[in-house]
């Protein structure tokens, strides 16, 4: 991000409510992202936590109950959707049936006043961009899925808008192509260097394309970093669970050491824990360690790692992984996910002792 | 390919196999109806066409050009005239047709909206509206015109309210125009015409014109460039199923007109009617009708399927 180009979207306390008091919903409470120019932002979070409401309110479809949109400096929220220099690709494509591809793809183009010649050569190289040149004259309905779909991306592109949104606009297709798309979108999206905001409920979609990813849930922003530090400090609960898999234990602070926390696990195994803060001695959290950085050894063949013990309980195959399932010896179940290629799960038989090696700065105390 | 080759027609209809044997047999049931109750009685008239009259109704069994003579042709009084024109019912069948034109077009200008209007209602409200759309309809259309006709007399409840709040000092007169019977075909048919749009609009996925506005167009463009080309059958449809019947109407014509805006349907009325009748005559300008909407319906049908062929 760099400070001296303006933000190219600023959405300050944005609020949403739907319908009227007897039975109103709020769909936002207080949601602000910034989002900088070219950059690829992802909006995640499960069904109903107000992505694709925040969306519409961006595009223009959806008014603001409270707050501001701006977008690059100038405030929008009080323009209609065809007065926004910002286009959208609908989740289910939204194509004009009547029209041809190369039609479809023209019709911002003619909107903005362009002349058919000129409309109809743009959209022929975008449609080229996507690959779908030579299906230029089909009609929509004549078109895979995936193709659909890029002619979706090709319209929403030709008119060159400030700000690209989609809403989930690869849920309808099949694993493979999924994959394959969101390479060829975020290459696009580097290409034309416009700023994009993706809509997904699906993390692993987050992680692989996004520069940053706002976490959503209830209508609430949770956190907004990228990928990683989404990933390796989850700021709450929410964050730690929904993104990846995790295993949570309650636990007390013990002591404070800087900015790590000791807290007891297990049968009072301390453990140190990184935290992001304001926590005290007595406080209770919860510690979320990822199951691929646990590892199991042997009882008594390594002396430096923690004393935390349990028992094997079951061994699931997972293809790339094998994940392990320790209860440990106060009762509580923890996943560990061990590479195939190490085979050292397999070193252990269902039933057998284990000691709970746990990585470096792998358990993080949550706050919530 | 190995296999051998699949006859022609395999191809062009995947179901094919579903219409030999047995399936024609099923079949047979609807090309019952179909044949007594649709193809007889259009050929029974054609075949009356092109016999003699017989005085107080009725045919004889001889064969003769005479009908259509007389419906093209002017003899003089006695037929022995040299042959001119006969303007009378060319110039009714041409008022007809503007009739039935004008009628289509009122009910597609109040009928689009109100279809429109309903179809994006909460389902619970569309229902009710339905209903209160089709009402009427339980109601005898004979009765329904004349009731017409007393709320638009001179002395019916129209005028009175109308000079009783001042706006008029004598009453309109309307029962006997052009407008009345217009009155009367856009209130027959109107459902006619809300109906498909509605089941057209209904099924309209309005994304697509979240998409035209998020593409730059304004209301009144994606009203005009998707939603109506793309709910187009059911505008179609509802012309048609306004226009045919109005162009063969004889109940609103003959209450709600008067001489000057007969119209084919009571033309053809009168042929088959007591004893003043003539069934060659009435059969000729029914085939005649007949043919001027089926020429009507294949250009719409020929249109259709180039636009689909232009889909391919
Ligand atoms: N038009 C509306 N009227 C009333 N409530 C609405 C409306 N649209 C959405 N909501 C409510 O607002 C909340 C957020 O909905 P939204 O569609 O933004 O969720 P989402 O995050 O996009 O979910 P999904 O992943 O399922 O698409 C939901 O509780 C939903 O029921
Ligand atoms: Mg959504």
């Amino acid at each position: 991000m760099t400070d001296s180009s303006p933000l190219a979207l600023e959405v300050s306390h944005a609020v949403k409510i739907y319908g009227a008091l007897p039975n109103a919903v709020k769909a936002l409470n207080d949601v602000s992202i910034d989002v900088a120019n070219n950059e690829f932002f992802t909006l995640l979070g499960p069904s109903g936590c107000g992505k694709t409401t925040l969306l519409r309110m961006i595009a223009g479809f959806e008014t603001i109950t409270e707050g501001s949109i701006r977008l690059f400096g100038e405030n929008i929220e009080n323009l209609p959707a065809n007065k926004r220099p910002v286009n959208t690709v609908f989740q289910q494509y939204a194509l004009f049936p009547h029209m041809t591809v190369l039609q479809n793809v023209a019709f911002g183009l003619t909107m903005l006043g362009k002349s058919d010649r000129e409309a109809n050569g743009i959209a022929t190289r975008m449609l080229d961009m996507v690959q779908l040149g030579e299906f230029s004259n089909r009609k929509p309905t004549q078109l895979s899925g995936g193709q659909q779909q890029r002619v979706a991306l090709a319209r929403a592109l030709a008119p060159s808008p400030k700000l690209l949104l989609l809403d989930e606009p690869l849920s309808a297709l099949d694993l493979k192509l999924r994959h394959a798309m969101r390479v060829e979108l975020k290459q696009i999206q580097e290409e034309l260097g416009i700023t994009f905001i993706f809509v997904t409920h699906d993390q692993e979609e987050a992680l692989t394309m996004s520069d940053r990813i706002a976490v959503m849930s209830n209508g609430e922003l949770q956190q907004i970093g990228t990928g990683r530090e989404i990933y390796e400090e989850p700021k709450n609960k929410f964050v730690a669970d929904f993104i990846g898999e995790t295993n949570l234990l309650t636990t007390q602070v013990e002591s404070i050491q800087g900015a790590n926390a000791v807290c007891v696990v297990g049968n009072h195994t301390p453990l140190e824990c990184a935290s992001a803060g304001g926590i005290s001695i007595g406080d209770t959290g919860i510690i979320s360690i990822r199951p691929e950085r646990i590892t199991l050894t042997k009882p008594g063949s390594d002396a430096t790692g923690s004393n935390l013990t349990g028992t094997v309980k079951r061994f699931i195959y997972l293809g790339t992984d094998t994940q392990c399932m320790v209860e440990l010896d106060d009762g509580t179940e923890i996943h560990v996910r061990v590479q195939n290629a190490h085979d050292s799960a397999t070193d252990f038989d269902v039933g057998e002792r284990a000691s709970i090696k746990i990585d470096q700065g792998a358990a993080r105390l949550l706050v919530n | 390919m190995s296999a051998p080759i699949a006859p022609l027609n395999a191809k062009k209809n995947p179901n094919a196999g579903v219409f030999d044997g047995i399936g024609l047999w099923l079949l047979s049931p609807s090309w019952i109806v179909i044949g007594v109750f649709l193809l007889l009685p259009v050929f029974m008239m054609l075949i009356f066409s092109f016999l003699t009259k017989e005085f107080r109704g009725g045919v004889i069994w001889e064969p003769t050009l005479a009908a259509y003579d007389q419906f093209l042709f002017d003899r003089g009084l006695f037929g022995d005239e040299p042959p001119t024109i006969e303007w009378t019912y060319i110039t009714i069948f041409a008022r007809s047709i503007w009739q039935a034109a004008l009628a289509t077009l009122f009910c597609l200008i109040i009928g689009f909206p109100t279809a429109y209007y309903i179809a994006t209602r909460s389902a619970r409200s569309r229902s009710v509206w339905l209903f209160l759309i089709t009402i009427p309809y339980w109601v005898n259309l004979l009765i329904r015109t004349v009731s017409m006709k007393f709320l638009i007399r001179d002395t019916g409840p129209l005028n009175q309210f109308l000079m009783s709040t001042g706006v008029i000092d004598s009453p309109i007169h309307i029962v006997n125009t052009n407008f009345a019977v217009q009155l009367g075909l856009f209130y027959s048919y109107l459902p006619f015409m809300v109906l498909p749009i509605y089941a057209a609009v209904e099924r309209y996925n309005f994304a697509l014109s979240e998409a035209a506005w998020d593409l730059y167009a304004d209301r009144w463009t994606t009203l005009r460039k998707i939603l109506i080309p793309v709910v187009k059958p059911g505008i179609i449809a509802g012309c048609i199923l306004v226009f045919v019947p109005s162009l063969g109407a004889f109940l609103a014509p003959d209450l709600l007109g008067g001489a000057k805006t007969f119209m084919i349907g009571s033309l053809i009325e009168e042929q088959f009617k007591g004893n003043a009748g003539n069934w060659p005559f009435g059969a000729a300008a029914s085939m005649i009708l007949l043919s001027m909407v089926l020429i009507v319906l294949m250009f719409y049908a020929r249109q259709q399927t180039r636009a689909q062929a232009g889909a391919r």
